[in-house]
């Protein structure tokens, strides 16, 4: 049943996934790889791109969304149910120990080693991502040439969309739009 | 019962003009809960927020759950959490659903493909961004990199990883402190 497998997939989502934002996103592309029919690596970027531009936490954007596609409304209500349940558990288990979590030895030094771990997760989903949108390598493969392996246009779009991204740090959904308009144009 | 209804409504209506989470979130909550409402304060909002980031799951989510458990026990930690998410959950329905329809046009296929490199500059930039945050030392460099490898190139799941790296967290830093002894 689907509605229960997006339920049990997303509880551990949202048990492991940790730091807010981006952080489901390597859930999600190993989702998408251990059920190929629910969707696609493509379809998990547009997710991105509409979760930034769309009011709410990116990550429950996120699951609501995949659970949209996968399952429709009830769907997309499943998962993102999914995703909370472990959070209000563990928030009121807490918050009944505030005062001595706050303080604890052991949250702080598992945190030492998830904290760069999550780094290392996040950066790998955008590892990936680049390599959909920025390299060719069915073409390298066949060519061998090292100038078929990027894909030109949308290389040098990047680079000046992440050099006006981090000079003046606009709305993400700006930059977004910014893009939209160069894709029609340019049909990266 | 027309409390927690009210709590369900604030928390729908902080939702619903949030954009992106995080740290988005903080300047709403502390006009809506310390200025104008008085249900706690600023140093108590830091504190939940500070343990939401180091909690499992969205951070937006568990900061909602505290302050609603702080205020009406666990029903106003559910309450809280259900309101923030339902803007989400509406909004995301009905844009998948127009988009659904939307990406067979090619207009919308080109704008997309416009869309996938500003998100490839977004993670990027989210990357470099939390760098100085998480990793503080050699060790942390070398979790990066072999979580990196691990992940990217082999694909092996992530639950692993944080389960992993969180057992190797607490032992090297427990044997560290011995040492010092």
């Amino acid at each position: 049943m689907i509605y229960i497998r997006l339920l049990y997939e997303f509880f551990k989502v949202g048990l492991f996934a940790i730091g807010g934002g981006l952080a489901t996103l390597p859930f999600l592309q190993n989702l998408s790889v251990k059920y190929p029919e629910w969707f696609s690596m493509e379809q998990l970027m547009n997710m991105v791109a509409v979760s930034e531009s769309t009011p709410g936490p990116m990550g429950v954007n996120m699951a609501t969304y995949v659970g949209f596609t996968t399952g429709k409304v009830l769907g997309g209500i499943c998962a993102t149910l999914g995703l909370i349940t472990p959070s209000v558990i563990i928030i009121i288990i807490v918050a009944s120990i505030f005062e001595k979590f706050k303080n604890s030895k052991t949250v702080e030094r598992v945190f030492y080693g998830i904290r760069p771990a999550s780094m290392g997760l996040i950066a790998a989903a955008g590892f990936l991502v680049i390599k959909e949108a920025l390299l060719n390598i069915p073409l390298f493969m066949e060519n061998r040439m090292i100038t078929d392996l990027f894909r030109l246009k949308s290389v040098i779009f990047f680079v000046i969309l992440y050099i006006a991204y981090t000079k003046f740090k606009k709305h993400p959904i700006f930059y977004i739009a910014l893009s939209a308009a160069a894709g029609i144009i340019i049909r990266f | 019962m027309k409390e927690l209804l009210k709590l369900y409504i604030l928390f729908a209506k902080m939702g619903s003009v949030c954009f992106g989470g995080g740290y988005a979130m903080l300047p709403i909550l502390e006009r809506e809960l310390v200025q104008n409402r008085g249900w706690c304060t600023k140093e108590e909002l830091i504190d939940y927020y500070a343990i939401g980031q180091c909690t499992p799951g969205v951070i937006a989510v568990n900061t909602s759950t505290f302050i609603g458990h702080k205020l009406k026990g666990i029903p106003g930690g559910i309450a809280a959490t259900l309101g923030f998410v339902t803007p989400s959950v509406i909004i995301i329905s009905v844009l998948a659903t127009i988009l659904e329809y939307a990406t067979s046009l090619p207009v919308v296929g080109y704008a997309f493909s416009g869309i996938r490199i500003c998100v490839c500059v977004l993670i990027v930039s989210a990357t470099v961004n939390l760098w100085k945050s998480a990793i503080k030392d050699k060790l942390g460099v070398g979790i990066f990199i072999v979580v990196f490898v691990l992940s990217a190139l082999l694909g092996i799941s992530p639950i692993i990883v944080v389960v992993l790296s969180g057992a190797l967290g607490y032992a090297v830093s427990r044997a560290r402190e011995s040492d010092k002894k």
